[in-house]
C-alpha cells in the first residue's frame, strides 16, 4: 500500500516537474510551479518526512510562488505604465 | 546552431544523466529501512534523554541545535537584505490609494465570495500556526513551519482587500523587532546552556513530562524564538512585495 502510493506521487512529482519547465508563461508557470511545491510536500508525507513536507508546503507552494506572482504584477504594470507613457 | 543539432546533443546527455541516476538510486537503502547507527541511537534514545516525542526535534535544536542557529541566522540576513534592497530609493515614491483602486483593481474589485471567505479564514490560519509553533516538540512542525503560516494569515487580509487598512494598523517597526528578538533569543537560549552546564545550546531547563506541551526542556522555547523571527521575516517579505507592487513607483511613472 505505502508503495503503492509512493510510486503514485512520484510519478506525479515526474509529471508536474515536466509540466513547469513545459509551461510558458510565467504567470501561469507561477501557478504551476505551486502546484508542484504542494505535491513535492505529499511526496515527503509519502516518504516519512512530515516536518520537511510541512515546510515545503508551505515555502513551496505558498511563499515562493506568491513572490514570483508580485514580482510579475510589478514587472508587468511598469511595462503597461511605460506604453502608455510613450 | 541549429534546434536539430542542439536536440542531437542533449540526447545522449540526458540518457547518461539518466543512467546515472537510475543506478545511484538502486543503490539506495529501501524505504523506511534504513539501517544506519545514528539513526537507530537516536530514534531509541530521544524519548527517555530529551522527553520529546518528535524525533526530528531533537536533532534539529537539541543534538546538532547549533547548525539550526546558523539557519536561522541565514533567514534572518535574507530578510534584512530584502528589506534593504526593496525599500523606498531616491526617485521612487508611494501611492496614496484606497483599497479598490489599489493595483489597478477596477470598482468592483475582488469578488464578495472571496472577501468574507478569506476574511474568515484569518483567524483559523493564526490559531493553526500556533498550535505548530506550540507543538513542535511533540507532533512534526514547529518554529519555522507554524511562523510561515502565521504570515500567510496576512495574504489573507490582502486577499480580503483590506491591505492598506492592515499596512497602516501593521506596527512595522515592531515587527522588525520581533523579528530580532527571536533570532537573539535563541542565541541567548543556547547561553543559558553553556552557563549552566558548560555547552553552547546544551539542553538545561527540566525536560518535563513527555506528550506534554512544556516537553523537552529547551525544545518548545528554542521553538517558541524561532516562530517569533520567521513569523516576523516572512511577513516583512511579503509586507515589502505587497508594497512595491501596490504602492512604490517610480517618480516618472513606471
Amino acid at each position: 500500500m505505502t508503495a503503492a502510493v509512493q510510486v503514485a506521487v512520484l510519478l506525479l512529482v515526474a509529471a508536474a516537474g515536466t509540466a513547469v519547465v513545459l509551461t510558458r508563461d510565467t504567470l501561469k508557470q507561477a501557478i504551476v510551479l505551486s502546484f508542484y511545491g504542494l505535491l513535492l510536500g505529499i511526496l515527503f508525507f509519502a516518504y516519512q518526512a512530515p516536518d520537511v513536507g510541512l515546510s515545503q508546503i508551505t515555502v513551496g507552494s505558498v511563499g515562493v510562488p506568491l513572490m514570483l506572482l508580485l514580482t510579475l504584477a510589478k514587472v508587468r504594470r511598469r511595462e503597461a505604465d511605460r506604453e502608455k507613457g510613450e | 546552431m541549429s534546434r536539430r543539432a542542439r536536440l542531437w546533443l542533449l540526447a545522449p546527455a540526458l540518457a547518461g544523466f539518466l543512467g546515472l541516476l537510475v543506478w545511484g538510486m538502486t543503490g539506495l537503502p529501501g524505504s523506511g529501512d534504513h539501517q544506519g547507527a545514528v539513526a537507530a541511537t537516536i530514534a531509541r534514545t530521544a524519548v527517555p534523554e530529551r522527553h520529546a516525542t518528535n524525533v526530528v526535534t531533537t536533532v534539529t535544536l537539541d543534538y546538532r541545535g547549533f547548525d539550526t542557529l546558523g539557519e536561522e541566522m541565514i533567514l534572518f540576513s535574507a530578510a534584512l537584505g530584502l528589506v534593504v534592497l526593496l525599500r523606498e530609493q531616491r526617485g521612487e515614491r508611494k501611492e496614496e490609494v484606497d483599497d479598490d483602486r489599489a493595483a489597478g483593481r477596477k470598482a468592483p474589485g475582488t469578488s464578495e465570495g472571496l472577501r468574507i471567505f478569506s476574511l474568515a479564514l484569518v483567524g483559523p490560519t493564526v490559531l493553526l500556526g500556533l498550535y505548530i509553533v506550540a507543538h513542535g516538540a511533540l507532533t512534526p512542525g514547529g518554529g519555522f513551519q507554524g511562523g510561515v503560516i502565521l504570515a500567510t494569515s496576512l495574504l489573507l487580509v490582502y486577499l480580503s482587500g483590506k491591505y492598506l487598512a492592515l499596512r497602516e494598523l501593521t506596527p512595522i517597526p515592531a515587527l522588525e523587532a520581533g523579528e530580532a528578538l527571536g533570532a537573539v533569543a535563541f542565541a541567548l537560549i543556547g547561553l543559558g546552556g553553556l552557563i549552566a552546564s558548560g555547552v553552547y545550546l546544551h539542553n538545561f531547563i527540566p525536560l518535563g513530562t513527555p506528550k506534554t506541551i512544556l516537553s523537552g526542556g529547551t525544545i518548545p522555547f528554542l521553538y517558541l524564538a524561532i516562530g517569533l523571527e520567521v513569523a516576523g521575516a516572512f511577513m516583512l517579505t511579503f509586507l515589502e512585495f505587497l508594497d512595491q507592487t501596490l504602492l512604490v513607483r517610480s517618480r516618472s511613472g513606471g
